[in-house]
């Protein structure tokens, strides 16, 4: 416990020196984060101080292991730093979906020469990633997966098309489910790591009812993936054809993240901060929902740090994310749709510089993804009921 | 501190859940004492055994003879007794009249906490004055006489309220009916002359009163902490009492889910297992995490009170609210996968939704509190 103390008495005085007051605003615009990677800029000069502040201390990984670019911090330390940065608003410096998803596949199933080559990139925002997961036909039965790679010897020849993929046009690798056995459904997909610039790769974004394009299309046209990047560096996470076992442990932690279990927002209450933005008075009804609301968001930030201090000590049901992020997904769209009514006329302004170009209505319609992406909320819930409730034939 | 029950906790929860289980089980409860129309609606035989077992005395001080638990280890009891709907006076007297009495003087103490701590005595705690909750609003007034006070005015919802061998009353001392201060806290006596009570059954088969004090002449000593500022430890009181309940719906409502999974995986119907229908599948799997999210928030409620946090009150009324849906949906499911079977006095199902409209009313329900969160918010 006292250690505890000098470890947030040291934190709070590192980030007092290190968090430049920019960074400690709330995030506004897409700009406002930084995703690394081979052609990123920063905004401002804030946002690199704070990003290169935190890559040298370990900070934008701090629970992963020093020698892979962490800060080697326990699961105590993480969350008081943790604390510290929701203490003060700082933004997290640097985010990418190799910190969130390939990093602790890396982690769980990686050699020692991958964790030691990819971990440090990911770390040091050096190598911007994305995930090759979703098909055209393959949505909620992603097992059902297409996107095919014939074995070449040192090398597979892969050709297919993925969906979904988040920022595809801006990533410079992928993490890629690829099917490499055509008999075998569940033992015929491998987790291939290649390079978005081998040629045959393509992207198309997909325009979104936000008006946003954060998804794209990818396309692959023969394109050679080496199963080897040197020494202890196989191209595929875990074995060939056993692809989806690492497949599903990333959901879990996908589900975990799109929950918001450890988000601060995603547990705050909004009606004391709306009724302001009215100017102090709503129709009591529309009162009466946000109570409501801030009820089960606050209540969801207990179950939330509930969730994780029992992964922590591995006593969360391996399903448990499921339910996370049903529960919390469903409640973001609450939330968003709380927003719209309260903002009235105002929220429906879709470009005008008052409201950030729109950033209401964009947001509120940018959470109707949240109950799809990673398994629908009817997949979920389908989940809790075969695998905690023990329902049968679910 | 993790939000999870440490190694003693879960040891006490692992004897709670065996105790209640057998000794409170609803056959040997609930059912028996309301098929004899109990006049108490609880066993006085169950209160001896647990305070044997060490629950009477949780909150209690070591120096008081209690165990000098937290509203943590409070709360794992009052799980159990929720799951096994064990009638007994636990949440009034052993939470609530135990809160206040640690804000009694020491002679008040020596006279009660005995009693509390061997399961002779049963307490009470009188606060509403109508049929809702609103303990901002207290009029029943105790007026300087000799050196005591004079108390007139009425109380409702006094549960075990004719059992109860004192009642702790909130009274105005002074001020308006409204004003938070000028509130004084009783320490009222079975046999005070002018004490009235009207005692009825409710829903659940518990038992309280609609309690009349018509000039009940009390001591100086009677008093409970300050003159006039009784209002904090009322709150202390109010919040122990609102945790406490949402702790016992938790337990409510998981006995009603888990029986209710229970039936769904034997009933057929059509050929199939009933659990295999996806409508009843997905309902079921939202239930359990709504009853997953109201525990958690019950626990980090607990968890503040005992911390002696500034948000406790906020977190105690979000915990009652967010249990007052979560367990109200578990029992109305219940009923409804149950189907006819569940309409029937038979089956227990039926039990587990009476007792959670008592509990879901008892301390403010989910719109009182749902209110309060939005005030205490700042909206």
């Amino acid at each position: 416990m006292a250690d505890l103390d000098a470890f947030r008495a040291e934190t709070r005085a590192w980030l007092e020196a290190n968090c430049p007051p920019e960074m400690r605003q709330p995030v506004r615009d897409e700009d406002d984060v930084y995703w690394g990677g081979r052609n990123a800029t920063f905004k401002n000069d804030a946002q690199k101080a704070w990003f290169e502040a935190c890559r040298d201390k370990g900070f934008t990984v701090p629970a992963w292991p020093k020698e892979y670019g962490g800060a080697g911090l326990s699961p105590a330390e993480a969350k008081v730093l943790r604390e510290e940065m929701a203490r003060i608003g700082a933004r997290p410096p640097l985010s990418s979906f190799g910190i969130w998803m390939l990093g602790p596949a890396l982690l769980q199933f990686g050699t020692e020469g991958q964790k030691k080559h990819f971990l440090n990139q990911i770390a040091r925002g050096e190598i911007r990633w994305c995930q090759g997961y979703s098909e055209p036909g393959s949505g909620s039965d992603l097992v059902s997966l297409q996107t095919f790679g014939e074995d070449k010897g040192d090398h597979w020849v892969v050709n297919g098309s993925k969906i979904w993929t988040s920022y595809a046009d801006k990533a410079d690798w992928i993490f890629c489910l690829v099917r490499t056995d055509k008999t075998n459904k569940y033992q015929g997909i491998t987790f291939m790591l290649y390079d978005m610039a081998s040629p045959g790769v393509s992207t198309k974004p997909i325009l979104l009812i936000s008006g946003n394009s954060p998804f794209c299309e990818t396309f692959f046209d023969d394109v050679k993936v080496p199963k080897s990047y040197g020494e202890d560096i196989p191209g595929y996470v875990g074995e060939i054809n056993r692809g989806w076992d690492v497949a599903k442990y990333l959901l879990g932690h996908e589900r975990e993240m799109i929950s918001g279990a450890d988000s601060s927002e995603r547990g705050a209450g909004i009606g004391a901060s709306l009724t302001r933005q009215a100017g102090g008075e709503l129709d009591p009804i529309l009162r009466a929902e946000l109570a409501m609301f801030d009820v089960d968001a606050l209540a969801f930030s207990a179950m939330g740090e509930k969730f994780l201090d029992e992964v922590k000590v591995g006593k969360a049901h391996p399903a448990y994310s499921n339910m996370m992020k049903y529960a919390g997904t469903e409640l973001n769209k609450r939330r968003h749709e709380l927003v719209m009514s309260a903002g009235g006329s105002t929220a429906l302004e879709w470009d005008s510089e008052e409201t950030r170009g729109g950033a209401a209505p964009r947001a509120w319609l940018r959470t109707k993804a949240n109950s799809i992406e990673g398994g629908t909320s009817e997949v979920m819930l389908g989940v809790v009921a075969k695998r905690i409730l023990e329902l049968p034939g679910a | 501190m993790p939000l999870y029950h440490d190694d003693d906790q879960a040891m006490l929860a692992e004897t709670a859940q065996q105790f209640m289980g057998d000794e409170g089980a609803i056959g040997k409860q609930l059912r028996h004492w309301r098929d004899r129309e109990c006049k108490d609606g609880f066993g006085h035989d169950l209160w001896k055994q647990m305070a044997e077992m060490g629950f009477t005395g949780i909150i209690v001080p070591e120096a008081d003879g209690g165990l000098g638990m937290g509203h943590v280890e409070a709360g794992i009891v009052l799980e159990e007794i929720g799951r096994n709907l064990t009638p007994s006076p636990f949440l009034t007297s052993s939470v609530m009249a135990a809160t206040a009495l640690a804000a009694a003087n020491e002679d008040a103490r020596g006279r009660w906490l005995p009693g509390l701590v061997s399961g002779d005595s049963v307490f009470a705690v009188a606060i509403d004055e109508g049929p809702k909750h609103r303990p901002e609003r207290i009029a029943t007034k105790a007026e300087r006489s000799g050196n005591g006070f004079k108390l007139s005015g009425k109380k409702d919802f006094v549960v075990q309220g004719a059992s109860a061998d004192m009642i702790v009353v909130a009274a105005r001392t002074s001020g308006a009916d409204d004003d938070e201060q000028g509130v004084t806290l009783f320490a009222v006596p079975k046999d005070a002359a002018g004490l009235g009570h009207n005692s009825v059954r409710l829903v659940d088969s518990s038992m309280a009163s609609h309690l009349t004090l018509d000039g009940v002449e009390l001591d100086g000593d009677a008093v409970i902490g300050e003159v006039d500022g009784g209002r904090e430890v009322l709150n202390r009181v109010l919040d122990a009492g609102r945790v406490g309940a949402a702790a016992e719906a938790v337990g409510v409502a998981r006995g009603s889910m888990d029986m209710t999974i229970d039936y769904l995986k034997q009933r057929k119907q059509f050929g199939k297992l009933i659990g295999e229908f996806q409508a009843l599948q997905h309902r079921a799997a939202h239930l359990y995490s709504e009853v997953e999210i109201a525990r958690a928030v019950v626990i980090k409620a607990q968890q503040l009170l005992d911390a002696g946090a500034e948000n406790a009150s906020l977190m105690a009324s979000v915990a009652k609210a967010k249990v007052g849906k979560a367990a109200g949906l578990a029992v109305k499911e219940g009923v409804q996968m149950h189907g006819g079977i569940g309409m029937t006095d038979e089956y227990d199902i039926g039990l587990y939704m009476k007792r959670d409209r008592a509990l879901a009313e008892f301390m403010g329900d989910v719109y009182y509190h749902a209110d309060r969160v939005a005030r205490m918010s700042g909206y």
